[in-house]
């Protein structure tokens, strides 16, 4: 299969941004690109504009698109890219390479699937939701954060969502404690099929472990730093079980994000192959 | 007035001077979604090694102020694999193909040399001595005259005078003109240069190492001006070697400094890490700046900084 099939490098125009919780929910135009973007993609953006000393493009996940040509990303400022793109105004343009990486695989069955996102991990999982949802699939969202400001669930990304529970560490919203907590039971309860995931490693490592106590499919969309976004810098591997049985370190733009959660092998992130 | 764009390195003829740079292209089918790799002047492909090779350990990369540290640690799929998939597949695109090698020992560049003689579709070898990206610094061979030309001198005894060879230096030397001279006369064709210049990161939060791999090699736009005082040096030293320059190029100006340094061919990294089409954008730039400049040739520009006063 061709590699960056269908990413084109474009001028983008910012549409709207504006503060939800501690993100950045940021829209752009970027026309024709919409078609070719899957629920999992992402996008790269170029930051600091002319002669900024950061060098690197940022990787984002997309949240939804429209039928209209726009994207949504769901930013948090942390960084100084992500400080930079969160402070475009409306109308500003910016550079950008989309759709990368790979996407959520979609049940053939009308199956019920278990959603999980961490922070602002959720973003990618409401696009997600509605293309589950128009396979007939029954959707259950579980998201997880340090505290309420830090959960994103937008009203309007509900619609998919058959069931809905938050859990805050300290309290803030929904119930008290870790999203991973309660979802062995929760699993059991709805017959869930197969679980999506995007947020922080510990719970990617920790939702894989659970699927495959529950012997259902899990495919978590991972974070690791990209200096490139579309596989020609290899700092972005993880390790991961290839179907020969083999470890190898694969890159995370190019044979992820998505990948399958059982594959990865997590004990051995960080470590010398 | 119309502007001959070709370039030569080492006897080999290339439509245009600038290249991908080893390590920031893959073998090209990244990038060929985003420009036709038959019209740049050649890819150089990243450093292969004889046998699969994971790399160094996660986290590789940091950002820098206008550059980056990177620790991969020579990642691929060995040599087999890249001839089997890799070098026909550039071939069938039409792209000119330099293949960059590097081995744990210098036996081990002859082995490699064995393995590309006779493949069809190869402009020239890179021979990468430099990568900073290595468990034992000893094994930097392009840091030491004598390993470096003992390496140079198998890959010659092997390939002959088939494909022109490259000789890929490190900036991280006392003298490079010196470890110039030593794999010219040990049969190097020409030099490929610089490659990253050896750094460290330190985590403020962690307050450890950053990197997976503690040292990475520093590149982009920071390195640029070292990479023109290590091409100006070896040039004045060899004015007849032919030099692949590289080393922070992000726009046909900054090619057009390092050719005025004395580079027959420019090489374009890290800037297509950030722009995917830096290559083919920083290609079209250069050759409206030789226009606008007067020059007819490329050949005319190369290391025109050296002239005269007066001239």
């Amino acid at each position: 299969l061709p590699i960056n099939k269908n990413a084109a490098q474009i001028r983008a125009t910012v549409l709207s941004n504006r503060r939800v919780g501690v993100y950045h929910q940021i829209a752009l135009e970027v026309g024709d690109l919409v078609r070719h973007i899957k629920p999992g993609n992402f996008i790269a953006i170029s930051v600091g504009g002319e002669n900024s000393k950061m060098v690197l493009r940022r990787a984002f996940a997309i949240s939804r698109t429209s039928d209209r040509g726009t994207v949504e990303l769901i930013i948090s400022p942390q960084g100084s890219g992500s400080k930079w793109l969160c402070a475009q105004p409306e109308g500003a343009h910016v550079d950008v390479v989309t759709p990368l990486g790979t996407a959520f695989g979609i049940p053939t069955e009308p199956v019920t699937a278990l959603l999980v996102g961490g922070g602002y991990g959720s973003a990618p999982l409401f696009g997600l939701a509605e293309v589950l949802k128009n396979r007939g699939c029954r959707v259950i969202m579980a998201l997880g954060a340090s505290t309420a400001a830090k959960i994103y669930a937008p009203l309007e990304g509900k619609r998919a969502v058959t069931l809905l529970k938050i859990f805050t560490e300290d309290g803030t919203a929904g119930e008290t404690g870790r999203v991973t907590d309660s979802l062995p039971d929760l699993i059991a309860e709805h017959d869930v099929r197969v679980i999506y995931s995007c947020g922080p490693m510990p719970m990617l490592e920790a939702l894989s472990t659970i699927a495959v106590q529950a012997d259902i499919a899990h495919q978590c969309a991972v974070e690791e730093s990209m200096a490139c976004g579309i596989g020609i810098c290899m700092t972005c591997v993880m390790p991961v079980k290839t179907e020969t049985g083999e470890i190898k370190n694969l890159r995370s733009c190019i044979d992820g994000p998505v990948m399958d959660g059982e594959a990865v092998q997590w004990q051995l992130v960080g470590s010398q192959l | 007035m119309s502007l001959d764009f070709s370039t030569t390195l080492g006897g080999a003829w290339f439509p245009t001077p600038i290249f991908t740079a080893s390590g920031c292209a893959s073998s090209g089918k990244e990038l060929a979604q985003f420009f036709p790799l038959r019209e740049i002047g050649a890819v150089v492909t990243k450093s292969i090694m004889l046998k699969p090779r994971a790399g160094r350990p996660t986290p590789r990369m940091a950002e820098t102020p206008s550059g980056m540290l990177n620790s991969i640690g020579l990642q691929g799929p060995g040599i087999d694999a890249f001839l089997a998939d890799d070098v026909p597949w550039l071939a069938s695109q039409g792209a000119r193909i330099v293949v960059s090698i590097a081995g744990e020992t210098a036996e081990e560049y002859g082995v490699l040399a064995r393995k590309l003689r006779g493949v069809s579709g190869i402009s020239a070898i890179e021979v990468n001595i430099s990568c900073p990206n290595v468990e034992n610094r000893g094994l930097v061979f392009a840091c030491d005259p004598n390993s470096a030309s003992e390496v140079v001198k198998n890959v010659r005894g092997i390939i002959g005078g088939e494909l022109p060879i490259l000789a890929k230096l490190t900036p991280d030397v006392t003298n490079i003109a010196a470890i110039a001279s030593s794999v010219i006369n040990a049969g190097a064709d020409g030099i490929a240069m610089i490659n990253t210049v050896l750094g460290m990161v330190i985590n403020t939060e962690t307050m450890r190492p950053h990197l997976g791999g503690k040292t990475g090699g520093l590149s982009g736009p920071a390195i640029r001006p070292i990479a023109v005082r290590a091409i100006y040096q070896v040039k004045q030293a060899l004015p007849n070697v032919s030099i692949l320059g590289m080393g922070g190029v992000a726009s046909g100006k900054d090619a057009f400094e390092l050719i005025l340094a004395g580079a027959s061919g420019v090489s374009i990294g890290t800037a297509s890490f950030g722009d995917p089409s830096a290559v083919y954008r920083i290609q079209n730039e250069l050759r409206d700046i030789l226009m606008a400049k007067g020059f007819t040739s490329v050949k005319e520009a190369v290391g025109y900084a050296h002239r005269s006063e007066g001239e």
